[in-house]
């Protein structure tokens, strides 16, 4: 069974239609917990894609050859190897920011969304498709925390990316560790009424 | 009637038990010592003491019973005005997970004494550290996914919390025994994950057998989330904690029943809340999951409240 989209839907789709974060509400933990800042989201995001497309690609290479009954536990460990690889990669290159990640680059383990990605998708699909779609997940993913973390930046401390852009602090609350629900809900409250009423537009 | 009698007869005998050891300090100086604030200790006198003796720094001199070498420096000694009462306060916390030893210098004797916690107190503090303090949904943002999936009901949610609990304990000893025979003494520290992820998804496959065959209901109640227990979080952190901390066996169990207990409590709250919910005249863009997470920040904040809590 292969999929009827082309490569650049299926990372569209990634990105917008099925937005880790805010539509399939998958991998919430780092959402909440690490989104403070945009190059925070980043840093995670760029992990995410990582693992994502590469046990994407291991799964679709060798989707014959497990046994459907043990597929879970196998994406598991292929997911825990590409895991170790970058979390040990970003504990040697990058230990400031794998400092600040703390224990969420181990945890991408248990995200529940590339698990799902690979159930779903890349134990059906072909490797090139498995490719492009992990990269639309991942990319989804990473900016899903990065629109987090500039809200959660630009409200809180008033900068993007460390530069000074406002001025002032207009919400310090933003940045305070459990804002994160708040600033999550309020997001998606927010993109749930552009699309009402896109909808709405489009019918009249 | 009589048993009435036995009874006050033997709450009667257990008090004085209680009192024996209090009579027995009487003939020290020092009656009593606890850690106060994380950094404090307060002393406690049998008889007034002068507030130059008692009440002046550089009569004390403290330092952690394993290294003797390492004096702490006491920065300001306060008196109670009665004179029985001696607060010492250090410029930096305290590490009151281990036993000091204080030593008193001038008051007619020299006196020492040491400072501990028990050390249930300190497994019971672990356990309700991990259960409100640090409670893995509300302050340190893990499980998330399954928290909001199984927060919709409360049987679900009753269910859930209880089966997750199950698979904690059983996979946090697993992980311990596994870390502490075999990872350490082979250097294997690199594969952590792997191995922890491992045993986290041979206990819920275990778990997923016998719950099917003693309770269909339930196991039909989860449905995919007891898979989803797999793509827990706290499942997985929990291990990698008591590894980074080097827990031993009965802090290991504390913590895996204070997250699974947490995580417990967390849905069931939720789940209250969600039910009453249903209910209410929510604005139509914020139904649902948007406004599950404003529920959710509104209950970490409230868990905000035990982050100074210290009960031993």
């Amino acid at each position: 069974m292969a999929t009827d989209k082309t490569n650049l839907q299926l990372v569209v789709n990634g990105i917008l239609n099925e937005n880790p974060i805010f539509r399939l509400v998958l991998s919430m933990c780092p959402a909440v917990g690490i989104s403070t800042t945009v190059m925070n989201g980043f840093m995670l995001g760029i992990a995410v894609l990582f693992v994502q497309v590469f046990s994407s690609c291991t799964i679709a290479i060798f989707k014959d050859k497990i046994h459907p009954r043990i597929r879970i536990p196998t994406y598991t460990l292929t997911i825990a190897t590409w895991v170790t690889v970058i979390d040990m990669v970003l504990a040697a290159y990058l230990p400031e920011a794998y400092a600040k990640m703390g224990i969420f680059i181990k945890l991408i383990v248990a995200f529940a969304i590339i698990t799902m990605r690979l159930e779903m998708f890349a134990c059906k699909e072909s490797v090139t498709a498995s490719f492009w779609d992990g990269i639309g997940m991942g990319l989804g993913f990473m900016f899903g925390m990065m629109a987090l973390g500039f809200v959660r930046e630009l409200l809180g401390l008033g900068t993007v990316l460390g530069y000074d852009v406002l001025g002032f602090k207009p919400l310090l609350f933003f940045i305070l560790p459990f804002a994160g629900f708040f600033c999550v809900g309020l997001m998606m409250g927010f993109f749930n009424y552009i699309e009402a009423r896109y909808r709405r537009a489009k019918r009249a | 009637m009589k048993t009435t009698l036995m009874t006050r007869r033997v709450f009667l005998a257990a008090l004085l038990c209680l009192l024996v050891p209090a009579l027995a300090w009487a003939g020290n100086l020092v009656s009593g010592q606890r850690f106060g604030a994380n950094n404090e200790i307060v002393v406690t006198f049998s008889e007034p003491l002068a507030p130059a003796v008692a009440g002046e720094a550089a009569n004390y001199s403290v330092h952690e019973e394993a290294d003797p070498d390492i004096r702490l420096a006491v920065s300001e000694v306060v008196l109670s005005e009665d004179g029985r009462t001696a607060t010492l306060k250090f410029p930096a916390p305290l590490n009151t997970v281990k036993t000091h030893v204080v030593s008193m210098a001038g008051a007619g004797a020299a006196e020492s004494f040491r400072v501990s916690k028990s050390y249930f107190g300190y497994l019971l503090g672990i356990l309700i550290s991990a259960l409100l303090i640090n409670n893995f949904v509300f302050t340190k943002y893990l499980g998330l996914c399954v928290f909001f999936g199984t927060s919709k009901r409360k049987d679900t949610a009753k269910g859930m919390g209880i089966t997750f609990t199950i698979v904690m304990v059983a996979s946090a000893i697993m992980s311990w025994f596994f870390y502490q025979f075999i990872l350490k003494p082979f250097g294997l520290n690199f594969l952590q994950i792997v191995i922890f992820i491992g045993l986290v998804s041979l206990t819920v496959q275990a778990v997923d057998t016998v719950l099917r065959k003693v309770n269909p209901a339930l196991f039909n109640a989860f449905g995919v989330y007891l898979v989803l227990v797999i793509a827990n979080c706290v499942i997985l952190a929990v291990p990698l904690i008591l590894a980074d901390n080097e827990y031993n066996f009965f802090e290991t169990v504390m913590l895996a029943l204070g997250a699974g207990g947490g995580f417990l409590l967390a849905l069931y709250l939720m789940s209250s809340v969600r039910e009453r919910m249903e209910l209410a005249n929510v604005p139509r863009a914020f139904k649902g999951v948007p406004i599950a997470f404003i529920v959710a920040g509104q209950f970490a904040l409230a868990f905000l409240g035990f982050s100074g809590l210290s009960l031993f």
